[in-house]
């Protein structure tokens, strides 16, 4: 038998009943596209597009356009792929982690955390996929299957490897364990949709799903498995990205702190992540009943220790680098610090290590502007972090004579902003045509968490 | 599906008068078909007497073919089909297998319980749901009872399904 304790805050209010919850989400589903939604969409479109030009002129020209140079091989790029992967971590932290730890409150995010999760992964997957400058042949490089040349076999010693395995593993599972959430909801959608089209996508959507109690109970049975083969998961992904860069020899890279640090900082800049997209499509769809204030404060305080997590990690570093006695590794940390990069230290130790500390504040961290602006400050602080771990290691390498700056160019730049058109679109229709909240998890806790139900017809 | 068969089903508000009404409706000798709700009601399995789902073990064995599929594939082509040193490392370095090997590990063992669990529960892309009130998706709970596995006269079994508490009865054929 489940316990749970006597007193306990809220999770769904506005004494909403059953129906109130299908009601309230499948309305989003159900109505015309608003001019918001568009004019949102069109933003997104435009940035896939512009970007999209940048992609393109990679692919025909080489990554030569990019600003790498003989120094510096690895910077936006890598950047960019590790912040993305690092941002979808907190999907999976709360539907897996949080289902494992039995915290109710997760039921209100969760969809649309998983759903940021799969479209950040995307997102990821693009960089090192473009970054290997041939990507048609990159099946070569990373898929083991026999070829022409004796069947020369993929390297499985390499991170890089082992990187390719995890991501789209990470990815397929996620996409799996999202969808069986979706499919009860997908039946609600069909059994209240009003015309033939929607009823037959919807129909052919839900899998022809009734809620049968032994379904329910196999369902059951299959999410809680899922949560636990993906918990191990989520944990392993970013630590073999970490790998990446902790199994070379580069000073600044070659430490074992990594996978650690590197797992605190993506929960850290998933949930800001959650929060930015939270708190507009709680505004927009007006689910303030649904994702509380308390939510908010919960995401906050893991921002909170997460931030401070890798605060010591950064501190730790520092002293490691000295305490080493290693000219080369205390260099490339002083590096970092006072070297031409030391405002995109600055940056990151500002918005990672200090800002959450504001979270301390009850006042701040059930602000919803305070929280807002912070999940941004948040995110722009682990792109720099990745940015100061990748460039400053690489900059000044161990001849003076090959030092070198890096200079994005505008193709950097643009294929950035195609990440940020690829993932809002995503996102937009998601938000448009997927039910944001998970309606069947939702009402499984609406009687324990609120108490009364209303009985209303 | 099959065809012609005939159902009796109560259509019960909230979730306890339905677990309430599954143990007195078992009580008086009736065998209920299948109940249908909106959530997972928690209890509901083992009031109707339900097994523990062994699906679990679907996904422990499929794990287990990704462990040594993947093993095998890298002990194969890195130690003895092209045997090469890199790193100087082994040929067949087990510490640098784990990686993929926990990774093919999990992506079969999801893959192929999630397979299971749509195969057994019929779940498939244009498959046809059992939908005796369309409500039941929304906020209603269904019990559903087969004519044909009951002695029990629709009379009698709508006296029970009411007087247990459930808030309308109907027929049903599929």
């Amino acid at each position: 038998m489940e316990v749970t304790s006597p007193v306990r805050e809220v999770l769904v209010t506005g004494n909403k009943s059953y129906h109130d919850v299908s009601h309230d989400i499948c309305r989003h589903v159900e109505a015309k596209p608003n001019p918001k939604w568009m004019a949102a969409m069109a933003i997104s479109l435009g940035a896939l597009f512009t970007g999209g030009y940048a992609l393109a002129i990679t692919l025909w020209d080489g990554i030569g356009v990019w600003g790498l140079n003989k120094t510096v091989g690895w910077a936006w790029d890598i950047t960019n792929f590790v912040w993305w992967v690092g941002i979808g971590h907190a999907g999976t932290l709360i539907s897996a982690v949080l289902l494992l730890f039995r915290q109710k409150w997760r039921t209100s995010i969760n969809r649309a955390a998983e759903a940021m999760t799969i479209f950040a992964v995307i997102c990821a997957l693009l960089f090192p996929l473009i970054h290997t400058g041939r990507p048609w042949l990159s099946f070569y490089w990373f898929v083991p299957i026999p070829n022409t040349w004796g069947s020369l076999w993929v390297n499985f010693h390499s991170p890089l490897l082992w990187d390719f395995f995890a991501i789209s593993t990470y990815f397929s599972v996620s996409l799996v364990f999202w969808y069986i959430g979706l499919i009860p909801d997908f039946a609600t959608i069909r059994d209240r949709a009003q015309n033939k089209i929607s009823r037959a996508i919807y129909g052919a959507l839900s899998f022809g799903w009734d809620g049968a109690a032994k379904t329910w109970q196999r369902y059951e049975t299959v999410s809680l498995v899922l949560a636990g083969l993906a918990t191990p998961l989520v944990l392993s992904v970013h630590t073999i990205v970490s790998f990446d860069f902790a199994t070379s020899v580069i000073p600044g890279w070659h430490t074992t702190i990594f996978p650690p640090y590197f797992v605190a900082g993506a929960i850290f800049s998933g949930f800001a992540m959650v929060l930015t997209l939270m708190l507009i499509t709680r505004k927009v769809y007006k689910l303030e009943d649904y994702i509380t204030i308390n939510h908010i404060e919960l995401m906050n305080i893991i921002i909170m220790i997460t931030g401070s997590i890798v605060g010591v990690a950064y501190i730790t570093e520092l002293f490691m680098a000295w305490y080493s006695g290693v000219q080369y590794e205390q260099y490339a940390f002083l590096n970092r610090a006072t070297g031409p990069y030391w405002w995109a230290y600055a940056s990151m130790m500002t918005c990672n290590v200090i800002s959450p500390q504001l979270f301390w504040f009850k006042k701040i961290r059930t602000s919803l502007w305070a929280t807002f602006a912070l999940s941004i400050v948040v995110n722009i602080g682990m792109w720099f972090e990745r940015f100061v771990i990748i460039v400053t290691s690489l900059h000044r390498d161990y001849v003076p004579s090959s030092w070198a700056m890096f200079h994005p160019t505008i193709y950097d730049m643009g294929i950035y902003l195609f990440s940020f058109g690829l993932f809002f679109t995503l996102f937009f229709s998601f938000a448009k045509f997927f039910p944001v909240i998970n309606m069947a998890e939702v009402k499984s806790v609406l009687k324990s968490s609120s108490g009364e139900i209303a009985n209303k017809k | 599906m099959e065809s012609g068969k005939n159902y009796v089903y109560g259509v019960f508000d909230q979730e306890e008068a339905l677990l309430s009404a599954v143990q007195k409706v078992r009580e008086s000798d009736v065998k209920i078909d299948e109940c249908y709700t909106p959530y997972p009601v928690h209890g509901l399995d083992d009031a109707l007497g339900y097994k523990r789902s062994r699906i679990s073990v679907a996904a422990f064995m499929f794990g287990l073919t990704g462990t040594i599929l993947a093993f095998t594939m890298m002990i194969y082509m890195m130690g003895i089909d092209w045997p090469m040193i890199i790193g100087g490392k082994d040929h067949i370095a087990i510490p640098s297998f784990v990686p993929v090997g926990f990774e093919v590990t999990v992506l079969l063992a999801a893959f192929g319980m999630v397979g299971t669990f749509f195969v057994i529960s019929n779940l498939k892309p244009y498959g046809k749901p059992k939908t005796f009130d369309i409500r039941s998706t929304d906020d209603k709970h269904i019990m559903a009872i087969d004519l044909a596995n009951n002695k029990k006269s629709v009379a009698e079994l709508n006296e029970i399904l009411k007087s247990s508490g459930a808030s309308e009865v109907n027929e049903k054929k599929f």
